[in-house]
């Protein structure tokens, strides 16, 4: 069934500039395999090269983190909405001893 | 690349940077791409996910915990930013980077910064110093990840 992806800014360039991407899906994984088979730059960005998704990227579907549903295996329904959120983490230097 | 930012969000950025000293704090920077160049129209403070260490190990943990506090690292709650991304939207701008600050250190990235970045975002970072807003930069990861590259800020309006 179609379900509509979300796509970040920073990766946006990587689908043709688009904010959001439909794909025929019965899974999340299925849905970003699908996505990342049509779009091959995207897929070093939210996989790791051993394929697993990487723990940088937060998938929703709707409003639920996929974590706390079933994953990559967690069923969909048409119309369902899937976000990409990248996770937004930094800091000082590594190795702190100023204090 | 020039990053406009508007007075408002920069006197924001400023503000909270001082206001949760010596903690880092953090927010996200709604605007528009313009070509090559990004606007700001608004600063949005979020919490520092590293005040609550719990919830803040589920999303990510930290590498040394014996080395890393909220005083040095920051992490954004992912459901804040899913709202905030659909405020933008709702408004009709995007997401164009986010703000963080460094209590006691300058207004440079370092590593952690680096290999944490996502490409494309403007990263600003505001120096505090002893509770008080000094230097503020901006800085875009490169495509290859190897370093940030700065970018100039204009005051507008
Ligand atoms: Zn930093």
């Amino acid at each position: 069934m179609a379900v509509k992806v979300v796509i970040p800014t920073p990766l946006r360039q990587y689908v043709g500039k688009r904010d959001a991407v439909e794909v025929q899906a019965t899974t999340i994984g299925e849905a970003l395999a699908h996505l990342t088979a049509e779009y091959g730059d995207l897929r070093r960005h939210l996989y790791t090269e051993d394929g697993r998704l990487r723990s940088f990227v937060n998938v929703y579907l709707n409003d639920e983190d996929i974590r706390f549903l079933q994953k990559e295996q967690t069923p969909l329904n048409a119309n369902d909405v899937i976000t990409i959120v990248p996770s937004i983490a930094g800091g000082c230097a590594r190795r702190c001893i100023c204090r | 690349m020039v990053l406009n930012l508007d007075p408002r969000p920069l006197e924001m950025i400023r503000q909270h940077g001082a206001r949760d000293y010596p903690n880092e704090c953090c927010g996200v920077l709604f605007g528009r791409a313009e070509g090559e160049n990004k606007r700001v129209i608004e600063a949005v403070p979020l919490r520092n996910l590293r005040t609550d260490p719990e919830k803040a190990r589920e999303v990510l943990p930290l590498e040394e915990p014996g080395r890393e506090s909220e005083r040095n690292r920051f992490l954004i709650d992912p459901r804040e930013q899913l709202r905030a991304e659909k405020d933008a939207r709702a408004r009709g701008l995007d997401v164009v980077g986010y703000y963080h600050s460094h209590p006691d250190h300058p207004a440079r990235p370092s590593n952690y910064d680096r290999e944490h970045a996502w490409p494309w975002y403007s990263y600003v970072i505001v120096s505090v110093v002893r509770g008080e807003a000094k230097e503020l930069t901006s800085w875009v990861l490169t495509e290859d990840r190897s370093r940030f590259g700065s970018e100039a800020i204009e005051v507008v309006g």
